[in-house]
């Protein structure tokens, strides 16, 4: 799969060794790597004959250190970070660093998913033990060579060194002796200080982006096998349909195709749907013929769901009591009913699509009661119980291949087109790769569900907020919330209001829903932050300095440090200047926080709203709290800079609807991402805090949505009720 | 059909139906995998190309139309000083996230610079805003093309430095 960037390797190993780039980008991060270092480590050398000293470490005897990546990469940097973790500890140089991406094999590798910002949590403490096991054992070694005592040894960049004599050996010549060596516990050995490291807290470019940029095949679209056929898989329009019939036999007499056929499937969501499978010589073939296909489908009992009726069913609901309470503090009612100031709103946000750049796809090759899948997939296990469980055979028959993905966002949790390709394999008897087209990937996605809230809230003469109302109007069955739809007796401003009523009803749902990143998080924030801001308005006060005062006092509440969120506020008014701004005419500043994936983040929006209602976001500021160490500065501050530009992209244009139970969008020109000349510069500030470090991936998102429709707002005077945002309330 | 297309300074010959699009060619036939699939109607950019140095969604050109243009995609792209420029700079900047979308923002950035060599901030969006980033790399996209074109890499739509 991957190959050596030569070309560009050569001409740059003839450049100065170190090349040092000021980005003015965010806090004027200085990045500092090696660029020869960074092309040799994306080569993966076959490193099969080096000894290996545990799972994710091999040593060859020249000295290059084969580190095994465990989890799978979808852009956030993870075959990068997890490595260097392993790397500190070890105490070899960077540049002596090989990576290879491990198979999917939890009993070796233990959970290996990307998902819900955990890589760091779940890693931080064992990746750097694993890497300190090695270590040990290379000094072992050295002493038992030396017949010294191994206290009197120390490391260095790859070396074992003698203390008192100063005799030293690499690491390559003390591996074989070193892989003998009885593995150390993991959890007495000792690890580094941190004012000692030298690879973490340090800026390394991605190691696969020498590949990247010069169109090495690296993705799952990529994938090459022998014989290998390609394949389309037509889904019923109507989520859960069974197709009855086609005109299976005109697709077949096409150009190049080989085979199409009916797939009846299992009927669940995250498994192996009906449809119809085209195969061909080529995917192009394959796809042209699928225009022609015809099928008859049995749609099912949610052909009729739509947008306009959820919407019109949750205004019913809403005039009704909450089908479930969520948190109840104090005595809402009479609160309100005493309350100075009364306000009601409502508010609704629609389901989102994950919109990978790469659509989904596997490829997948059944044969002798086996298959070996090469999947981009964020979740390879869970992928191989559903293919073990359709196929009938065991998970020892399945080997997972975990490719790098073109995006993940939380749609590749899900594996329903892992189990799509192989069942087509083994029903065609050839390797498959199945690649779904556009409108397959917008239109048969696990989607971000779309939510109704309905606010009250009570102030008194002073402006303090006495009582909080929400009722949710979700979509689950029997009693129970569909994935990423829920909300917790915890969601702020619980716990910080003396009278509070979450309540929640839920509306049944046809349809497949799942979590896009920050799930739960990116519409919540958008909706208690937005209110909390009209409250904070309504009191006639600052919307920051609002907020710091319904924090409170520096407390643990819960799981949640009220001093870490006020420190994060605190800095974002700083670096933001709010406060002291004037913005101009159709300009103004939002501000809202949130907690999430253990993450703390403030930031602050500075929007313009001109003609016609268009809304030009002119900068963000970002501040986050993830603990003591930003591990990977370049890599954590692209992951903020992203993060809040999704949510940027989410608040101005994004919106999945649904008419006669079928998604209205289907590509990019009614699906809106963020391009580039919607993009403001997004500056971002880490408040380094005594904590262990916490993920990235996700807790940069949810506050800049409020943010945004906070400052739009301060702009113009029309809050933003309902998303995508709608300028037409603008112009 | 028989075609012969000259792509990345060489010809290859090819027989294909007249409407498959040149990004199947490159990908499927020549096996060409740097160039990426998105959409397939334009929209996105990822399938980005250069027609006779000119930036083209290669997934709406069929091979019919390709006719004696020199192609090149990115694995060709660092033949020129500015191609390679900007590839080293897109490293140097570190701008890559998943990197799905970047074969086709280096192919758009490099014919924007080779024909504005000096471009402001607002050629950069009329130029590069048919290239979506799904992960939003968009602000080192920018610095990376203002270090490929050798000029400070500060961004001069930022009011507020």
């Amino acid at each position: 799969m991957m190959r050596a960037a030569s070309n560009i390797e050569s001409r740059l190993a003839s450049r100065r060794a170190f090349l040092r780039a000021s980005v003015a980008v965010g806090g004027g991060l200085l990045l500092d790597f090696s660029i020869p270092g960074v092309i040799a480590n994306a080569r993966a050398e076959p490193a099969a004959s080096a000894p290996a000293l545990n799972a994710f470490v091999k040593v060859s005897s020249d000295g290059i250190v084969t580190i095994i990546s465990k989890n799978p990469e979808i852009g956030q940097g993870i075959k990068t970070m997890l490595p260097m973790l392993i790397a500190e500890e070890l105490d070899v140089d960077w540049s002596s660093v090989r990576i290879e991406q491990a198979l999917s094999d939890p009993a070796r590798y233990g959970m290996q998913f990307a998902g819900g910002s955990r890589a760091t949590p779940m890693n931080w403490d064992a990746l750097r033990r694993v890497g300190a096991a090695a270590r040990q054992m290379l000094v072992t070694a050295a002493a038992q060579t030396w017949s010294v005592p191994s206290a009197q040894c120390a490391t260095e960049s790859g070396k074992v060194i003698h203390v008192p004599t100063k005799r030293s050996l690499s690491y390559g010549r003390l591996a074989s002796k070193a892989a003998a060596v009885a593995p150390p516990d993991l959890a007495s050995l000792p690890l580094k200080d941190p004012q000692d490291f030298k690879i973490i807290g340090k800026s390394h470019a991605g190691v696969d982006s020498p590949l990247v940029v010069t169109g090495q095949p690296l993705f799952g679209i990529d994938v090459t096998v022998p014989g290998m056929l390609y394949a389309v898989f037509a889904k019923s329009p109507v989520f859960g349909g069974t197709a009855q019939r086609a005109n299976l036999e005109a697709i077949k007499a096409q150009p190049g195709i080989r085979d199409a056929f009916i797939v009846r499937g299992g009927g669940v969501f995250n498994g192996l749907a009906s449809g119809v499978a085209v195969v061909a010589n080529n995917w192009w073939l394959a796809n042209k013929a699928r225009d022609m296909l015809e099928v008859v489908w049995d749609e099912g009992a949610t052909a009729a769901q739509s947008t306009e009726g959820f919407a019109r069913q949750a205004m019913q609901l809403s005039a009704q009591a909450p089908a479930a309470n969520v948190a109840s503090e104090g005595d809402v009612l009479q609160a309100l009913a005493a309350s100075a100031k009364q306000l009601e709103a409502a508010y609704s946000y629609p389901f989102l699509s994950h919109a990978t750049l790469e659509p989904q796809n596997c490829t997948a090759h059944f044969h002798d009661g086996k298959v070996e899948i090469w999947a981009p997939t964020q979740n390879p296990d869970a992928g191989r119980k559903i293919v073990a469980k359709t196929l009938g055979i065991t998970d020892a028959d399945i080997t997972i291949h975990m490719i790098r993905c073109g995006g993940g966002f939380g749609r590749r949790l899900m594996n329903d087109y892992m189990v799509e390709a192989a069942w087509i394999s083994k029903q065609v008897g050839a390797p498959v790769k199945l690649l779904w087209n556009r409108q397959d990937d917008v239109q048969h996605d696990f989607y971000r569900p779309a939510g109704f809230h309905f606010f009250k809230a009570g102030l008194d003469g002073a402006g303090k907020l006495q009582a909080f109302k929400d009722h949710f109007v979700s979509f689950g069955e029997n009693g129970k919330a569909a994935s990423s739809a829920d909300l917790s007796a915890n969601e702020f401003p619980a716990k910080f209001v003396a009278n509070l009523e979450l309540g929640m009803s839920l509306l049944p749902l046809g349809v497949p829903t799942g979590p896009l990143r920050a799930p739960g998080s990116n519409a919540l924030a958008y909706v208690f932050q937005s209110f909390i801001d009209e409250i904070a308005h309504a009191a006639g006060q600052d919307p920051l300095q609002y907020r710091l005062a319904l924090l409170g006092e520096r407390r643990v509440v819960g799981a949640f440090d009220t001093g870490r969120m006020i420190d994060v506020l605190t800095l974002v008014r700083e670096k933001s200047a709010w406060g002291k701004r004037t913005p101009g005419k159709g300009s103004g500043m939002g501000v809202a926080f949130y907690y999430s994936h253990l993450g703390y983040f403030a930031e602050v929006v500075h929007a313009t709203v001109g003609a016609g209602g268009r809304i030009t976001v002119d900068k963000v500021w970002v501040v986050g709290d993830v603990g003591s160490q930003i591990i990977n500065p370049t890599s954590a501050e692209n992951q903020v800079q992203g993060a809040a530009l999704d949510g940027i992209g989410e608040a101005l244009g994004q919106a999945i609807t649904l008419n006669n139970g079928r998604v209205v969008q289907s590509n990019f020109d009614d699906f809106l991402l963020l391009r580039m000349n919607q993009a403001p510069p997004v500056e971002v500030h880490f408040l380094k805090t005594d904590h262990p470090p916490t993920g990235l991936g996700e807790p940069a998102l949810p506050p800049v949505v409020p943010a945004l429709c906070n400052a739009i707002f301060a702009a113009t005077g029309v809050r933003i009720r309902s998303l995508p945002i709608d300028t037409k309330l603008l112009a | 059909v028989q075609y012969t297309i000259q792509v990345n300074g060489k010809a290859h010959g090819l027989e294909a139906d007249p409407q498959m699009p040149l990004l199947w060619v490159l990908r499927d036939v020549l096996d060409l995998k740097g160039t990426k699939f998105g959409c397939g109607k334009s929209f996105c950019g990822a399938c980005t190309v250069h027609l006779n140095g000119v930036a083209t969604r290669s997934c709406v050109t069929p091979i019919s139309a390709v006719g004696a243009a020199s192609v090149t995609t990115i694995e060709a792209v660092a033949a020129t000083p500015t191609g390679r420029a900007v590839q080293s700079a897109w490293l140097a900047v570190d701008v890559v996230q998943c990197g799905y979308c970047q074969a086709g923002q280096i192919m758009s950035a490099s014919a924007l610079l080779a024909k504005k060599p000096k471009p402001t901030d607002e050629d950069i969006d009329r130029a590069m805003s048919g290239n979506i980033c799904r992960c939003a790399t968009y602000a080192r996209i920018r610095a990376a093309i203002k270090q490929a074109a050798g000029m400070p890499t500060v961004d001069t739509r930022d009011k507020f430095l």
